[in-house]
């Protein structure tokens, strides 16, 4: 699921193939599969109680770039999509277009680097895409402006069950929803969102949550794992292996606090490890649905991922299987003694 | 005044308002229709055939929360709401167990260098293992300050926002009769980014808004110039970073002050917001402006006001309500 999920190409505002592969997938286990017109799939599962209305959500959309210019040579400058670190681009695979022309990202070579460039970072604005073009004309031919572009990155299993992978966040939440979707007997009416344009602010989950109105809401998401060896311990924000990672306080959110508990004892009482997002910082799509309408009750899991946002994240296959565990236990029993809200 | 100083004591950091909620709520009781919204907004309407006003005071503060256990069991925080450094180094903090720490750093650590992550919090446990059965990670803080009055000024922790939440109580005890429809609301999460007040105006789209908060203040040494002063009566606002105050709006707070006969000031504050900058464009938008408590020292542990302008404050919202 996640070799196919990951292998699908879905920049902020462009979630068409990622979208139609979601839809196919669930399509016969919903009461009810509806595309809203900002693009989230909002997918209904019918639960054993209708005295609460449960939101989850998973952003399908994956930080990337977009066409900006075709230089006279026929490179490609471009914008990011989303939030990326500039220094791990450099060298990089990418595909342009709905075409999937094959493009590698460069700069000038190192004999014309001067002794103050070599010190520093490459700005993101000096580096270009090659296509393989050897004037504006021909290239014109085969990318307009405007065109997204993704990270190339092949899908492989590597290590002690880790994961190597572009879009790892989010398509990681995806397929646990979609999982969830087969599988899980949810407690309480669930609209199960895959949302987009979550990378560029949150959007997609804005309009689904005001539009729906849910009383409680679960986010999925991928998120920071600083564990390398050459940062400080008290600085990893989440640990490699070390289950799904409860989301307290973030930039944009601070989740519901008797919820937070109430996820913990759960994983307690069933020996499924979990851990707590260890920063105040980073923001997900929880931000948009705590305070759409009258207010929301929220809780984020996340699936750590080393190297998040570049075309080379890594994930635990346990980190997924645990945090899967956890969120079939929450949207079973939510509502029951543990957390009687 | 034992009502302020109980807010004050009471811990409430952003997200964990339950101490503030309860004591407000047992204070508030009989006095009109209480409720609590999915966020944790506390909600007390008192009924009128007028027109429909919100009044919002926050219940929440600044404070840290536990992000990592030393071996040596000191703990890691990150700031809830906004905390400078210079104002935090070497205060105490407070957990909801009863728990309490001192903010420290180490000696080899420069102030100019100084990041939130070089400090710690010492709670006086031997090691990780001791300091687990303490605290955990995400647990959160708030500050220690006691409340002192010297004359007519008061000094606390947590005046922001307790002395808004505090002049909403004692503005509601003293309305009888109301010709308007009143609704008191106590937000949450006001210093992560006016989110409870944002909820609140959806769910109760009143006809305006006014938000009860602190705002900073002039005539300090080395402070920024800024014409308001504590002690000069209720600072109606006219701008801040979120907000401009509604014209009618802030004509009404106006008219309120001049029938009761008390002083207030104009106020412009270059950087911060309150409540009523969420309010204002919540729901189809709403005409909203607020009135402030002049106070130095915002979001340290010494918050200090003048207490006739709160006594101010309590009179003008009676007025408007009635």
């Amino acid at each position: 699921m996640l070799e196919k999920l990951t292998s699908l190409n879905g920049v902020s505002g462009c979630e068409d193939e990622v979208r139609n592969f979601i839809i196919n997938e669930i399509k016969d286990f919903c009461d009810s599969v509806e595309v809203d017109k900002i693009g989230n799939i909002i997918a209904f599962k019918r639960g054993k109680s209708s005295a609460k209305k449960m939101f989850l959500a998973a952003h399908m959309d994956e930080v990337g770039f977009i066409v900006k210019n075709i230089t006279d040579d026929g490179y490609i400058k471009f914008a990011e999509v989303g939030g990326i670190d500039g220094r791990v681009l450099l060298g990089k695979r990418v595909v342009v277009g709905n075409k999937k022309l094959p493009g590698v990202i460069g700069i000038k070579a190192v004999h014309m680097v001067t002794g103050e460039e070599r010190k520093k970072a490459v700005d993101k604005k000096d580096m270009y895409i090659d296509i393989g073009m050897n004037d504006r004309e021909n290239a014109e031919k085969a990318v307009s402006k405007g065109d997204y572009i993704t990270f190339d990155s092949e899908y492989i299993e590597f290590g002690n069950g880790r994961i190597k992978a572009k879009a790892l966040d989010d398509r990681a939440g995806c397929g646990i929803i979609i999982n969830l979707i087969k599988n899980a007997k949810f407690a309480f009416d669930t609209w199960c969102c895959f949302t987009v344009q979550e990378e560029v602010g949150l959007r997609g989950a804005d309009v689904a949550a005001r539009k729906l109105k849910p009383d409680i809401a679960l986010i999925v998401e991928g998120t920071v794992c600083a564990d390398t060896y050459d940062s400080p311990k008290h600085k990893h924000v989440s640990t490699m292996g070390g289950g799904g990672v409860i989301s307290v306080l973030e930039r944009t959110s601070r989740s519901d606090w008797d919820f937070v508990q109430y996820i913990a004892k759960l994983a307690e009482e069933n020996n499924i490890p979990y851990q707590y997002k260890r920063t105040g910082s980073g923001g997900n799509d929880a931000g948009a649905v705590q305070t759409a309408g009258a207010g929301v009750k929220t809780a984020v899991i996340s699936i750590p991922c080393r190297y998040i946002h570049s075309a080379v994240s890594v994930l635990d296959k346990k980190d997924f299987e645990n945090a899967y565990k956890l969120i079939t236990k929450v949207v079973e029993n939510i509502g029951g003694n543990l957390w009687n809200y | 005044m034992e009502l302020l100083k109980k807010l004050t004591q009471a811990g409430g950091a952003s997200g964990i308002e339950n101490q503030v909620r309860d004591i407000l709520t047992e204070e508030l009781k009989g006095l009109g229709e209480l409720s609590v919204s999915p966020m944790g907004n506390l909600t007390l309407h008192i009924k009128g055939a007028g027109e429909k006003i919100l009044f919002a005071a926050h219940m929440d503060e600044i404070g840290v929360m536990i992000t990592y256990i030393e071996e040596e069991g000191f703990l890691r925080f990150t700031q809830v709401g906004g905390l400078r450094i210079k104002n935090i180094i070497h205060s105490r903090v407070m957990f909801p167990s009863g728990v309490t720490g001192v903010v420290a750093l180490g000696d080899k650590k420069e102030l100019k260098d100084l990041k939130m992550e070089d400090l710690f919090i010492d709670i006086g446990a031997a090691d990780a293992k001791e300091a687990e059965k303490l605290v955990s990670i995400g647990t959160s803080g708030v500050f220690c300050g006691d409340f002192i009055q010297r004359g007519n000024y008061i000094t606390s922790k947590a005046l922001d926002n307790r002395v808004g939440c505090y002049i909403l109580a004692e503005a509601a005890k003293n309305i009888k009769n109301n010709k308007n429809d009143i609704y008191f609301v106590f937000t949450v999460q006001e210093e992560l980014g006016l989110r409870g007040a944002k909820t609140a105006a959806y769910d109760i789209r009143p006809d305006y808004a006014v938000a009860v908060d602190v705002t900073a203040c002039g005539g300090v040494p080395d402070g920024y110039k800024m014409a308001v002063k504590p002690g000069d009566g209720v600072a109606v606002k006219v701008r801040d970073s979120h907000l401009i105050a509604h014209p009618a709006v802030k004509e009404m707070i106006v008219a309120a002050a001049e029938k009761a006969g008390v002083k207030y000031q104009y106020e412009v504050l270059e950087s911060g917001g309150t409540d009523a900058g969420a309010l204002q464009s919540s729901g189809g938008g709403i005409p909203s402006g607020a009135i402030s408590i002049p106070i130095r020292y915002v979001h340290s542990v010494n918050e200090t006001a003048n207490l006739s302008d709160i006594e101010n404050a309590v009179k003008i919202i009676t007025i408007m309500c009635v």
